[in-house]
């Protein structure tokens, strides 16, 4: 242990503590800006600067580990005057506009200005002097250069987190800036569109692409009928952006606000996240048929989950011969809107092309999934709009309604009806937990023998799990599985999906199921929640999510009344014609830069 | 003060058998060079002026096994070109000098980093690297020395940005600590010498460090190779005891008509013609990596800190606040003072930011700006100003 | 524009595939391209395994890692203060007027790129240029133009 004295208080920590950690443990707060819990250290911004004893300049507490006897002070004059200046300096190269931005009161730097540096400020504006690119080439984010602040966080989020690397730093001195390749448009390189670096971009510089006025459009257009779905991991997000605490489950209150926004419909993507299970598993186990007793060598094992876009645009960019190898099926947000406009119309007796669809989604890259071209089986666009859960936040307060005070509400009916295994969706591994419970019961006629059904081996937030089930006790019809070991795999954080593809292009991945998940966390850390996050909200986010699995009725996908008069009235069976016309899509290769 | 007269010395360049050199230290051991360094007082030849005996000894010190030394040929420090002359005419002392250090410290590879301006020079130096290393080998020397060029980047000048650059990366400098001698390049224990202080390291060995403190200060030990130019009569390469008056430096050097001496380069210090008598030139006045330009009374001192800001504003690295934006303010304050555009006083609050540059910006280039601007303008107000 | 071919895929067989081979591989490109193409830029990627934005933000990084088109011969005048102080001006002056192009610029026959660049180490013979690896020092208008008629005529 090391002891340390901060402002003339002795605090003792562990070797390699930084002096920022050190200070928090002593209550105090000392300010930052490039740095971030889920990411490296940077040491750029200088605003954590303090005073060492002895130490010939001011040095940064983000970046120094704590040193046996270190005197430190964190608000000298000399620290005052420096961080005042340090502050005004970012402000005189930022564009602010900050009554017409997005992120007005929820922005690092406003909230640095407003405690370190109001009143007059000194220096000139530099802004005028510099050709700043506005970026909206793609549809799920905004990059806005003159409001870029350079603390690297969205570049160290890229590289680290999602290991993709779509930006970086380019050019120096005055030019320096983030850039894709050659700064071309963010919609023609690598990105995923998964929205970590809009996560953790302290100011409005990365935000998503807002559809809210489209949206109350549609929804005033006496003309048109509106419909919404929510995706699992919105409901236990979207009380932080109007006032609760991390890791409340706010399902009931949500569902009655999209009710007096003036949704016409108020449906739950969870009711097509069953739907997904029972087309999802039903392919697994032809594939294992054929793999396992037709001998077919052409089948593709592993298979993996596509429920999440910004891992399928990884795969199309990063690793194109596996394409054959992710599950034919489309998300659940995208079976929800080939169903909007076809099932739900004909049993509403509404017309198709009066039919708005939109959808709320933790996730920045469902935006650009909507828009994919080949997301048209209704014959309309399946999904019109999408918004993130932040953007319903905005529409809630625009509506004025009183959120922590509204009464509980329940979703409408024909697709509104879902199963605890749909909602764990929203959780890394709760795709293959949900696949489990419904393809384990099919295949041996019993439930899944874990304890509650909640298959704890593929929960938690460790990068990479893997898991193997022994099948015993087939039922006639999948006596071939007999003794068979189903190894599965679970990846969250594009990094982790990249490790389980290098595997795999070496040949090393001897699993038969593997779901990933873009974003760290799965959903409930998608690019399109709350701000801010950190492992502690994530973890309270996902035990949000299991708690509402737990007080389900129906925890198993296959027994959704909805999910079995769906196929009874309109789609026959799983992998019919018709889901493969309106439930199942392709994918396309893309270039790796 | 002691007093000194402009002595001229032939030390860098004087001619000697490199090998006898080399077996000389050969023959002793790593604990007796790091002595000898430490008797003679040697402080970086680069401008940081780092005691060469105590980097050798905290890097000799490191238990790792695999070390580095590395040269710092990046001489990029506008007016200093006596590195590029020293590589030029006696490049097997700085090999010489890389090897005795590696010696030291117990490495067994040495890494050059070139700058890129300098590449015409490489085909001549891997001729004499090649003969150098026959050389060593026969004296038993376990050490090889490979070259690696820069593109073009003042700060790969900086130590840490130096070692990024070798990994391939963007020259940023690194969080410190941990320091060089601890984690370096490749995040190995690294000694990074300046050219100039292997060459003397050299030559402290084959005439002792009894011989070197005959030179110098007591703060300033020795001879050191100058780069002048600007407005002398002897523009060139001149090698000068240690620790005499810019009068002296200017008696000698100048044309009859010294306004200011810019000791240092851009990240140096002005000094003007009432403070020529009371400034040495040496690391207990105004210290400097050889750059020395001298500028007449033809000159405005308003364009020649407008070079330096604007020299700065493009060679930051660009990731830290004070440096990157603080040199942005420097430079476009002086020119709206200059247009009459923001009151004279403005220069105030500028001064008070290459203050803050000097303490909070990430490394010596940021912390270093603020020396020719609080000089120039401290000293030329009314030159900045109409 | 130049076609990149094989010349990635020798290169890494020479200098090799880790990331501290980045800064050779692209040296020598350059070298014989004077610039960087995106192909180029993309192929060192791929055969490194980095993303190309890394790739081109570390060359963006380098004065003299040219992400932008330029010509055969590469003019560099100095324009930090000794150099300016003893005639950059009319160098460039000249340069501009022999080539047709202002700085920044290069020829239409992509022959000569005309820049500036911060001190290139010669100033006790200043004003001092570089074409492509080469210093030519002690210039004055005549001096250059002779050296410029030299190049064109190679």
């Amino acid at each position: 242990m090391i002891n340390l004295h901060i402002n003339d208080q002795t605090v003792s920590v562990q070797e390699g503590t930084t002096v920022l950690a050190a200070a928090k443990k002593l209550k105090i707060n000392i300010p930052t800006l490039c740095n971030h819990d889920d990411l490296c250290v940077a040491g750029n911004c200088r605003v954590c600067i303090v005073e060492q004893k002895g130490a010939r300049t001011l040095i940064a507490s983000c970046a120094t580990p704590v040193a046996e006897g270190m005197e430190i002070h964190t608000n000298t004059l000399k620290v005052r005057n420096a961080r005042k200046h340090i502050v005004e300096l970012l402000l005189s190269e930022h564009r602010a506009d900050c009554t017409k931005c997005y992120k007005n009161q929820n922005c690092e730097l406003q909230s640095l200005a407003n405690d370190y540096a109001f009143g007059d400020h000194v220096f000139l504006d530099l802004v005028e002097d510099k050709k700043y690119n506005i970026d909206r080439s793609s549809p799920s984010f905004v990059k806005d250069d003159s409001k870029c602040i350079r603390c690297q966080r969205c570049v160290r989020t890229c590289s680290q987190l999602q290991y993709i690397s779509a930006i970086s730093v380019a050019n120096k001195g005055a030019h320096q800036k983030i850039s894709s390749f050659h700064d071309r448009p963010m919609s023609q390189v690598v990105c995923t569109n998964c929205g970590q670096c809009v996560n953790r971009c302290p100011t409005g510089a990365l935000v998503e692409k807002t559809y809210i006025d489209q949206v109350w459009d549609a929804i005033y257009d006496p003309d048109k009928h509106v419909v919404v779905q929510t995706a699992p991991a919105v409901r236990v997000a979207l009380g932080e952006d109007l006032g609760y605490d991390p890791g409340e489950r706010v399902t009931g209150k949500m569902v009655n606000a999209l009710r007096q926004l003036g949704f016409n419909s108020v449906l739950d993507t969870d009711f097509s996240a069953d739907l997904t299970i029972m087309e999802e598993g039903t392919e697994l186990l032809v594939r294992l048929k054929k793999a396992l007793v037709d001998g077919d060598k052409a089948v593709s094992l592993p298979m993996f989950t596509s429920c999440s876009p910004g891992w399928i645009k990884f795969v199309e960019h990063k690793y194109p011969e596996f394409l054959p190898n992710l599950s034919t099926c489309k998300s659940p947000q995208q079976m929800f809107g080939a169903l909007a406009k076809t099932f739900y119309a004909k049993k509403r007796n509404i017309d198709p092309s009066k039919i708005v669809s939109v959808s709320i989604m933790p996730c920045t890259a469902k935006k650009f999934e909507a828009d994919r071209p080949e997301m048209r089986s209704s014959g309309f666009k399946d999904v019109d709009f999408v918004l993130t859960t932040r953007e319903l936040a905005v529409m809630i307060k625009q509506a004025g309604i009183d959120f922590r005070n509204i009464e509980e509400a329940n979703y409408d009916s024909i697709m509104g009806d879902s199963t605890g295994a749909a909602v764990i969706f929203g959780a890394t591994g709760g795709v293959m937990e949900a696949a489990l419970r419904t393809a384990y019961e099919i295949v041996t006629g019993r439930e899944v023998p874990f304890g509650n059904l909640n298959i704890t081996p593929v929960r938690g937030m460790d990068g990479i799990k893997e898991a193997t089930i022994k099948i015993e006790g087939c039922v006639e019809a999948w006596k071939f599985l007999e003794g068979a070991e189903l190894k599965v795999a679970i990846a969250h954080g594009l990094v982790n999906a990249n490790k389980i593809m290098s595997m795999a292009r070496a040949g090393k991945a001897p699993y038969h199921f593997v779901e990933i998940m873009a974003c760290p966390g799965g959903c409930i850390g998608g690019g399109g929640q709350p701000i801010p996050t950190n492992l502690e909200i994530r973890k309270k986010r996902m035990k949000a999510i299991y708690s509402e699995d737990e007080h389900k009725v129906l925890r198993k996908s296959h027994e959704n009344p909805d999910v079995i008069a769906i196929y009874k009235e309109f789609l026959d069976k799983p992998n019919s014609h018709k889901s493969h016309e309106l439930l199942h899509t392709h994918y396309v290769e893309r270039d790796n830069f | 003060m002691e007093n000194k007269v402009l002595t001229k010395v032939d030390l860098i360049f004087e001619k000697i058998d490199s090998k006898e050199v080399m077996a000389k230290a050969f023959a002793m051991s790593s604990a007796e060079i790091i002595q000898s360094m430490l008797d003679s007082g040697l402080k970086g030849r680069g401008g940081a002026g780092f005691p060469t005996g105590l980097k050798w000894k905290y890097t000799a010190a490191e238990k790792d096994t695999d070390k580095y030394i590395v040269c710092n040929a990046d001489e990029g420090e506008p007016g200093t070109f006596k590195d590029r002359e020293i590589l030029d005419r006696v490049s097997n002392k700085v090999h010489g000098g890389m090897a005795i250090a590696g010696r030291a410290i117990g490495s067994k590879k040495g890494i050059v980093y070139l700058r890129g301006e300098y590449r015409y020079l490489l085909p001549k130096l891997m001729i004499e690297l090649e003969a150098f290393h026959k050389m060593i080998n026969e004296i038993g020397f376990d050490f090889s020395i490979e070259y690696r060029m820069g593109s073009g980047a003042y700060i790969c000048g900086e130590e840490s940005a130096l070692f990024e650059s070798i990994e391939g990366k963007r020259g940023e400098p690194r969080n410190k600590p941990p320091y060089p001698t601890v984690s370096g390049v490749f995040d190995k224990p690294t000694s990074i010498n300046n050219v100039e202080t292997l060459v003397t390291a050299m030559m402290i060995i084959q005439h002792g460090a009894k011989n070197f403190i005959q030179y110098g200060t007591k703060d300033s030990r020795g001879s050191k190779v100058f780069s002048i130019s600007g407005d002398t009569p002897t523009p060139g390469i001149f090698e000068l005891e240690l620790g005499m008056t810019v009068q002296q430096f200017v008696n000698e050097f100048g044309d009859g008509d010294t306004k200011a001496v810019q000791v240092g380069g851009a990240s140096g210090f002005c000094v003007p013609r009432k403070k020529f008598a009371e400034t040495i030139i040496g690391f207990e006045g105004v210290p400097t990596g050889g750059s020395m330009k001298l500028f007449n009374s033809s000159r405005s001192m308003y364009n020649v800190l407008h070079n330096y800001l604007d020299f700065f504003t493009e060679e930051s690295c660009g990731q830290c606040t004070p440096c990157r934006v603080g040199c942005q303010q420097l430079l476009k304050g002086i020119e709206k003072v200059k247009k009459g555009e923001a009151k004279s006083t403005y220069l105030n609050e500028l001064v008070k930011l290459a203050d803050t540059m000097k303490i909070a910006a990430k490394c010596g280039l940021g912390q270093s700006v603020g020396n020719a601007f609080k000089s120039i303008v401290g000293n030329f107000k009314e030159e900045i100003i109409y | 524009m130049y076609q990149v071919g094989n010349l990635v895929k020798e290169l890494s067989d020479k200098h090799g595939h880790a990331r501290e081979s980045l800064m050779p591989i692209l040296q020598a490109i350059v070298l014989k391209h004077n610039y960087l193409t995106d192909e180029a830029m993309v192929e060192v990627a791929r055969e490194l395994d980095i993303s190309a934005a890394e790739v081109y933000g570390t060359a963006s990084f380098y004065t003299f890692l040219d992400t932008q088109v330029k010509g055969k011969y590469v003019i560099r005048v100095c324009k930090t203060i000794t150099c300016s102080m003893k005639g950059k001006s009319d160098i460039i002056h000249t340069l501009e007027e022999i080539l047709k192009i202002k700085v920044g610029e290069t020829t239409t026959d992509k022959q000569f790129s005309l820049i500036e660049t911060n001190c290139i180490g010669w100033c006790h013979k200043a004003p001092a240029i570089l074409i492509n690896e080469m210093p030519y020092t002690d210039l004055t208008p005549g001096k250059v133009s002779e050296i410029i008629k030299d190049y064109m005529n190679k």
